[in-house]
């Protein structure tokens, strides 16, 4: 039993890899959809409403693609990936592209081979205590229960963390955001670690949010950002652009609100080539002339995209931080659009 | 016979590979051979294509690179800078462990449960077929779930040790159960022979093996005495002497004493950790496969002719040694073989242990080093590899055993 799955899945790796090789852009459009990897289940970053319907920061980036590449920003089928799943979901062409709380880290990119398009949240690993554990500083935690999810980088900086500071800790492996919150309410570990914007998500979905702390200490960088397969160019030039778009979108001040006036041409070039009515930008990406400015009026710019899902007006209370537009003293600059 | 001349030798031809009955099932095995051949071979090939294609081959070279990552559960030493070769050790030893543990206790559980199912006690009977029917219909994946959910629901947290007036407290001082595990007293050899205590405890373990030899010894003596004068000689004393003497005087020897768990910090310290993960992945499949075991122990006693234990009873001999003297050595020659496949079920079953995040093999060389490194193709085929040594090792063993118990005809 056990023999014949594996070796299943070794032949259909196998087959899959050459069918997954290049034209996704085509794919998609001849699809008609478009599948989008995003989490199992992340308030504010990628969850189903009551509707069914998903909602989030990560899924604002796959309706924004599909909305540039098909027209419609409900043309997504949403696949929910573990930590553990994302990768070989990837690679393997289930999904067209990632969009999942994933950080960009050097052996993802040239030894797994997928390519980051961008960023679009900047963020680093912090810890998450009960208050009455009466814990003050991630240094204090000798000997705690922590809880990770597995494979992701996370388990990676922790074991850093702690060997270097000497001390010790138990780690609960763990394969979905929603058993570690249950894991951890429990009290079945102590801490809970993760990307400081996962854990604030995390808490905000908690009954008695005011119950935990995050400690102090953020001990990594975590860019996380949506990719593609390695070897697909003109796809991972679609997703990167989109994302440029949503981005400079903010920096131009294009809104979901003045989006319908400003396409009818504005006296700002750089505003006229995003949203089509000056040059071929879209052509040249192999989409319509208005590809951006469907992306945009999917769900708004990057700042508005930030606001809606996981802004300080959310429970999720995100400040913008490093994920500012460059203007403003963040991180964030999209590459001119010419 | 021998005064017969042989028939004329019929000349072979080729048409008869498919005519004759003597040839053609050769002949379409090894068409159907061939065709097997062929199809791995272009299923490997195109693999191996593929992956060219995307840049990618198969080395092995990851597995001494540094793992950088914990692992709670350890037998051996391990710490995140060792490699994941040394990560992957770790996982076998705990894969081989649960499924040890897990062997045990089903096999205990499915004895007792196939015998008493047959019993004449109406109530027990009718709770063992309950028990067989509800673990054997449900999934083994549900119960592990079930276990761990359980614990980590219903047993207090460590912190709800803490303080003047807990909310919970150990039992007998000895014992702490918490929703993380079952802390219990650790025995430490206080200063053992050879300077170091796995030393010490090697020397325990030959102590009971040789315990083991002297009271079959004994045994035999018995019989043999019983056999030439009737009379079976007292030796349950000497018995209970050969197991015990020799291990408390090492155990003495050698400075046994107990450590026992206590709170300290976040959580328990000191004395054995059985973690929450292993106790599900234990108890859960021991149930689940002890369910199956029973079934076959019934079958295995209901195969044998109920003539058998009337003629015992005849004897005068009591049900309980009708069981066992009669009846279970025959039966065992029925049991066996389908508990070897139980067996192989546990352990491969043992790789559900990602459920709830037992660090078994699949959970670290097919778990997180798969994950960490991208070596998908590399890690699953040494998976593969390692539960099919295991599985044809358990096979082996249990042959070998069967061997020794069937019926053997003189
Ligand atoms: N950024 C890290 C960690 C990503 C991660 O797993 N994040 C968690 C918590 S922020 C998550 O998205 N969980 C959602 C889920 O379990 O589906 C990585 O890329 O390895």
């Amino acid at each position: 039993m056990k023999k014949t799955v594996i070796f299943g899945a070794l032949t259909a790796a196998g087959l899959a890899a050459g069918a997954a090789a290049a034209g996704t852009l085509d794919d998609v459009k001849a699809r008609g959809t478009l599948n989008c990897g995003v989490a199992t289940g992340l308030v504010g970053f990628a969850t189903p409403d009551a509707n069914g319907e998903w909602q989030g920061f990560d899924v604002a980036v796959c309706r924004a693609v599909a909305a540039a590449v098909l027209g419609d920003a409900t043309a997504v089928e949403f696949v929910p990936t573990t930590g553990k799943t994302r990768f070989t979901a990837l690679a393997s062409g289930e999904i067209d592209m990632l969009a999942r709380n994933t950080t960009w880290t050097f052996s993802r990119d040239v030894d797994l081979k997928f390519t980051f398009v961008g960023v679009n949240y900047y963020d680093g690993q912090g810890f998450m205590v009960p208050k009455d554990l009466g814990v003050s500083s991630a240094k204090e935690l000798d000997g705690a229960t922590v809880c990770i999810q597995t494979g992701t980088t996370t388990e990676l900086n922790l074991a850093d963390f702690f060997r270097v500071n000497g001390i010790s800790y138990e780690p609960v492996p763990i394969e979905t955001n929603a058993e570690a919150q249950q894991q951890y309410l429990a009290g079945a570990c102590d801490v809970y670690t993760t990307d400081a914007s996962g854990l604030a998500a995390t808490r905000a979905a908690f009954e008695a949010p005011n119950d935990h702390v995050l400690l102090p200490e953020i001990i990594s960088k975590e860019p996380l950002g949506p990719l593609v397969r390695h070897g697909d160019n003109e796809w991972g030039d679609v997703v990167r652009w989109t994302l440029n778009a949503l981005i400079s979108a903010e920096e131009l001040g294009i809104t979901s609100a003045n989006i319908s006036e400003m396409s009818a041409g504005t006296n700002n070039p750089e505003i006229n080539r995003i949203l089509g009515t000056e040059g071929t930008l879209g052509e040249m990406l192999g989409l319509d002339a208005d590809w951006a400015a469907k992306a945009i009026t999917a769900g708004g710019n990057y700042g508005e995209i930030f606001e809606k899902n996981i802004g300080e007006s959310t429970p999720i209370g995100l400040a913008r931080g490093l994920n500012a537009q460059w203007t403003e003293g963040g991180l964030l600059y999209s590459p001119p659009f010419r | 016979m021998t005064t017969m001349t042989d028939p004329p030798q019929e000349s072979f031809r080729l048409s008869m590979l498919l005519n004759d009955t003597r040839y053609r099932s050769y002949t379409f095995q090894f068409i159907a051979l061939l065709a097997l051949v062929m199809a791995i071979a272009y299923l490997m090939s195109n693999m191996f294509a593929n992956l060219r294609d995307q840049g990618l081959f198969l080395s092995w070279a990851f597995l001494g690179e540094p793992a950088g990552y914990d692992i709670n559960q350890r037998l051996i030493e391990y710490d995140s800078q060792m490699t994941h070769w040394r990560a992957t050790v770790v996982g076998v030893l705990n894969t081989l462990l649960v499924a040890f543990l897990a062997c045990v206790t089903a096999t205990v559980l499915g004895v007792i449960a196939g015998v008493l199912r047959l019993s004449n006690n109406w109530l027990v009977s009718k709770l063992m077929s309950a028990y067989v029917e509800a673990f054997r219909n449900v999934p083994v994946l549900i119960w592990i779930i079930i276990i761990f959910t359980i614990m980590t629901a219903v047993m207090p947290a460590p912190r709800a040790f803490r303080g003047d007036e807990p909310d919970a407290t150990m039992l007998l001082g000895l014992f702490a159960f918490t929703n993380r595990g079952v802390y219990v007293p650790a025995p430490i050899l206080g200063n053992p022979l050879f300077g170091s205590a796995a030393m010490g405890w090697l020397l325990i373990v030959l102590g009971l093996v040789g315990s083991f030899f002297g009271a079959k010894a004994l045994g035999a003596w018995a019989n043999a005495k019983q056999e030439l004068t009737g009379e079976r000689p007292t030796t349950w004393y000497i018995t209970l002497a050969i197991w015990f003497v020799p291990l408390i005087v090492l155990l003495t020897i050698m400075g046994l004493s107990w450590d026992i768990p206590a709170l300290r910090g976040f959580n328990f310290g000191g004395g054995l950790t059985i973690r929450g993960s292993l106790i599900a992945l234990w108890f859960a499949l021991a149930i689940y496969t002890g369910a199956f075991i029973a079934e076959n122990v019934r079958a295995g006693i209901q195969a044998i002719n109920k003539g058998q234990s009337e003629a015992a009873a005849s004897l005068g001999l009591r049900p309980g040694r009708i069981m066992n003297l009669v009846i279970l050595p025959q039966a065992l020659r029925v049991i066996i073989p389908p508990l070897i496949s139980q067996y192989l079920n546990i352990t491969k079953n043992s790789s559900l242990a990602i459920a709830v995040g037992y660090m078994d093999i699949t959970g670290t060389l097919g778990g997180i080093t798969l994950n960490q490194t991208g070596r998908a193709i590399e890690c699953v085929l040494l998976l593969m590899l390692f539960y099919l040594t295991i599985s044809l090792a358990i096979s082996a063993v249990m042959n070998v055993y069967n061997n020794s118990v069937k019926l053997k005809e003189r």
